[in-house]
């Protein structure tokens, strides 16, 4: 009996390590690898604290900003500042309309951008960058993954040829 | 009309399969023949039901009824009529209306088997698959109705089922199209496959509860759906691997797995159903580990509706659209109330499903087994924990926050590399009891092989710490997997006196479980070898070169000819490009990478050139192009090594799992 309550704490104590690996890798990873949604104001505001982390940034093209050496496939441009939130973006009459108020507002934060790869079709005025990278010293964002969104693509289809009966 | 009548038949299978719940449940109960058959012939009848109403929708969609929403929006005029065919999944409320389609016949070729010894089983498998089924139906008729048409109102063009009141019937003279992405081969199996594997995984569950709500709690329902469990097993993994394919041949970003949610969505009921297939076998065997396999079936079924939601509803690409979407709440409800339930159900037998004898020895082959489940949980965990912490964050700290592929591939290495080293131990330890001494000297030769494996991989250069181990690893496996065949072929050759080939044919068609499954390990490590030559090895490189310049990448040299420009059939605009490709100064051919672009979606595809070796691949994608300046194009060039044993891996895998589930020749009773 007691050697068989011997062997019952053998595997609990097995179970308990390998859940603590499992908890540790979790952990450690989550912590190496977490990448912060943050807004153009945000990441001004958390400034030099955040640089080498890597983050996603979403925020609304400055068309007449974008410059692109197809040679070298460097990318520059520079973005405003919009809301984070979904809801808030649907209080102030979607997404089409923030990114346009965005882009004429002299007042709001800008962000200067780096990319180093072919320029997408989607990258002109008033579209929704959303950029993974990290921030430099030079206070330019470095972006590694760069995707656009343009409001009119996502707006919902409907039919156009209509023949009523 | 003719979606009123598809419409009709999804409204009358529900109520059908809703009585064939109330009569079963009553038949058992009453303990009633009569009420239980009358159930069984109800569900019987809602096969040919749901298959009417499915070919009613395949009709629509082949014959371009876009004033239906669902046919509008995943077909077009210029689609080829096997497109607008399997169009059926193309969308979520086709999809859902196709689940409920095997749902049906998997239930029906359930309560179709011989039931005499079983006979208390088949009330409640009728339950569970006609409330499964049951819920399907009702989401397509609430919810997403694939027969819903448009209609024009005072307000703008809505999709209802009904006309709203003073409405006109909108007649769209074309539809959107399926997405471009989705019009390739393996797409249009890689669905029904993943599907196949989900649906079938209900028929273990059913029967698991039947188990519990009888208190029938042997092994019984264990051996009815083993064969069961191993087909929608081989199933959801070909659905994986096919999804795979897809991504590498399609989506020119020169991988096959990026860790989306929709993919770690697939991925974990493959988790749970893996390690079910192993913890049964400690069942029949050793009559333990028997609460676990009922958890471990719970959690595969509820993991394989939640899967089925994350995968089609589209809800993913944001987190806050859950609570746009009217069926995110009921897939949670229906999710909690079968998890609730059965859970219950399982404490309730808790203690009749106590292990028959205890596990002694921390090294014997039920211990490694059990370490095995709990390595698969681990990764489960893992998955669940990426999934969700975006959540949890949000709602924790009010910072939205995400995790990629680098927190999946840093968490699941080490239990990979573990599960790993345990199918390369666990075939050589013993049931029961085994030591230190006894596994080491069964395990001492393939080890030193192995290691001697590593030292030559390392003096040829290659140090990479990861590339070592898991090569290392994979060795290991592949020399204990071939120990095993060798030494039980001969010790047959011994006993009978047969030939060595003759013995080793005998031998695995006697113990086809056994074999098959060594083959699907075999089969795991050479997909490993792929995934290891991808992690590790992958080199890329890009560039915009004028025509006759080139792209060099690990020793080949990619020269651009020329890129052309011009329509096909299918309303596309193709841009070709022609390279040719040279190994050092050895010609190997030209390549077409080439980008299509879709007239009525709007999207573009693209589509690599590649050259595919057991190697490497050499893997170009054109992405860009300017065709009068004389800038040229702008290539992305992958040379990925290796990658082929991925795909080699997946063929020994069918046939490791097709071994596996052959029914043996000689049926003991069993």
């Amino acid at each position: 009996m007691k050697k068989s309550g011997f062997g019952r704490v053998k595997f609990i104590v097995g179970g308990l390590l390998i859940l603590a690996a499992v908890i540790y890798l979790i952990a450690s990873s989550t912590q190496a690898n977490a990448e912060y949604f943050m807004t153009v104001d945000e990441l001004r505001a958390k400034g030099s604290s955040v640089i080498g982390r890597d983050l996603r940034v979403s925020g609304a093209v400055i068309g007449s900003t974008i410059q692109y050496d197809p040679q070298t496939l460097d990318l520059s441009f520079e973005v405003a500042n919009v809301p984070g939130d979904n809801k808030e973006i649907d209080a102030q009459g979607g997404l089409a309309a923030v990114l346009h108020q965005a882009v004429i507002d002299p007042n709001r934060a800008h962000l200067k951008v780096i990319y180093n790869g072919p320029k997408p079709d989607l990258l002109r005025d008033e579209a929704q960058a959303i950029m993974t990278g990290h921030l430099g010293e030079d206070g330019i964002f470095h972006v590694d993954e760069l995707l656009l969104k343009c409001p009119t693509k996502y707006e919902e289809a409907v039919p156009q040829q209509v023949n009523g009966g | 009309m003719i979606a009123d009548f598809g419409y009709g038949v999804i409204v009358v299978t529900f109520l059908l399969a809703l009585f064939s719940v109330g009569a079963a449940v009553y038949g058992a109960l009453a303990k009633s023949y009569r009420w239980a058959e009358s159930a069984r012939r109800a569900m019987l009848l809602t096969f040919p039901l749901v298959t009417i109403a499915s070919f009613t929708l395949i009709y629509l969609l082949a014959t371009g009824h876009y004033e239906l929403e669902y046919v509008y929006s995943v077909t077009s005029n210029s689609m080829p009529m096997y497109l607008k065919i399997t169009a059926l999944w193309g969308g979520q409320a086709g999809s859902l209306l196709f689940w409920s389609w095997l749902m049906s016949a998997f239930a029906s070729a359930v309560t179709l088997r011989k039931w005499e010894r079983d006979r208390e089983f088949l009330p409640w498998v009728i339950v569970v698959s006609s409330v499964t089924l049951a819920f399907f139906l009702a989401l397509t008729i609430f919810f997403e109705d694939p027969f819903a048409r448009w209609w024009q109102t005072a307000s703008g063009e809505v999709a209802a089922m009904f006309r709203p009141a003073g409405a006109v019937p909108l007649m769209p003279s074309d539809g959107q199209g399926l997405n471009p992405l989705l019009r390739h081969p393996g797409m249009i199996i890689h669905p029904p496959m993943l599907y196949l594997g989900f649906v079938s995984f209900v028929i273990p569950y059913a029967f698991a509860m039947a188990a519990l709500i009888t208190g029938r709690t042997d092994d019984r329902w264990i051996r009815i759906t083993r064969r069961w469990t191993l087909v929608a097993w081989l199933f959801l993994s070909l659905g994986l691997v096919l999804g795979a394919r897809w991504a590498y041949d399609v989506l020119g970003w020169g991988g096959y797995w990026g860790w989306d949610p929709v993919e770690i969505a697939a991925f974990m009921p493959w988790l749970t159903g893996t390690a079910f297939l192993h913890s049964v076998m400690i069942q029949e065997k050793r009559g333990m580990l028997k609460q676990w396999n009922m958890l471990l079936i719970i959690l595969t079924y509820d993991l394989v509706i939640f899967g089925t939601f994350l995968t089609r509803s589209g809800v993913l690409s944001s987190v806050h659209a859950f609570a746009q979407s009217a069926i995110g709440p009921l897939f949670f409800a229906f999710i909690g109330l079968t998890l609730v339930s059965s859970v219950s159900l399982l404490v309730y037998r808790w203690n009749d499903l106590k292990a028959e004898v205890e596990m002694k020895s921390m090294l014997s082959r039920e211990a490694l087994f059990l370490l095995n489940n709990l390595l698969f949980m681990g990764v489960l965990i893992v998955c669940f924990w990426g999934v969700i912490f975006p959540l949890i964050s949000e709602l924790v700290t009010n910072q939205k926050v995400t995790v990629g592929p680098p927190f999946y591939e840093r968490a699941t290495a080490p239990l990979f590399g573990a599960l790993m080293l345990l199918m390369g131990i666990a075939p050589l330890s013993a049931w029961g009891h085994s030591t230190f001494k006894t596994l080491g000297r069964a395990v001492w030769k393939p080890a030193l092989v192995a290691a001697l494996v590593v030292v030559a991989i390392f003096v040829a250069g290659i140090h990479n710490a990861v590339a070592l181990i898991g090569f290392g690893l994979v060795a290991l496996v592949i020399f204990v997997t071939l120990y095993e065949f060798w030494r039980g072929a001969m010790a047959r050759h011994r006993r009978t006196g047969e030939n060595f080939v003759t013995a080793l044919w005998r031998l695995a068609g006697r113990n086809r479980r056994r074999y098959g499954g060594y083959l699907i390990h075999i089969s795991m490590v050479l997909m490993a070898i792929g995934i290891l030559g991808m992690q590790v090895f992958q080199t890329e490189t890009q560039g915009t070169i004028p025509q006759g310049g080139s792209l060099a990448l690990a020793g080949y040299t990619v020269t651009f000819d020329s890129v052309a420009q011009f329509d096909t059939a299918g309303g596309r605009n193709v841009t070709r490009a022609v390279v040719s490709v040279y190994k050092g100064d050895q010609y190997l051919g030209d390549f077409h990478p080439r980008r299509d672009y879709y007239y009525e979606s709007g999207q573009p595809m693209t589509i690599p050139g590649v050259r595919s070796t057991l190697a490497d691949d050499l893997y170009v994608i054109l992405v860009d192009w300017q065709p009068i300046s004389a800038i040229g194009a702008t290539f992305k060039v992958y040379h990925n090594s290796l990658v082929n044993w991925l795909w080699i891996g997946s063929l020994v895998f069918i046939f490791g799992t097709l071994v596996a589930a052959w029914p043996e020749k000689v049926t003991s009773g069993g």
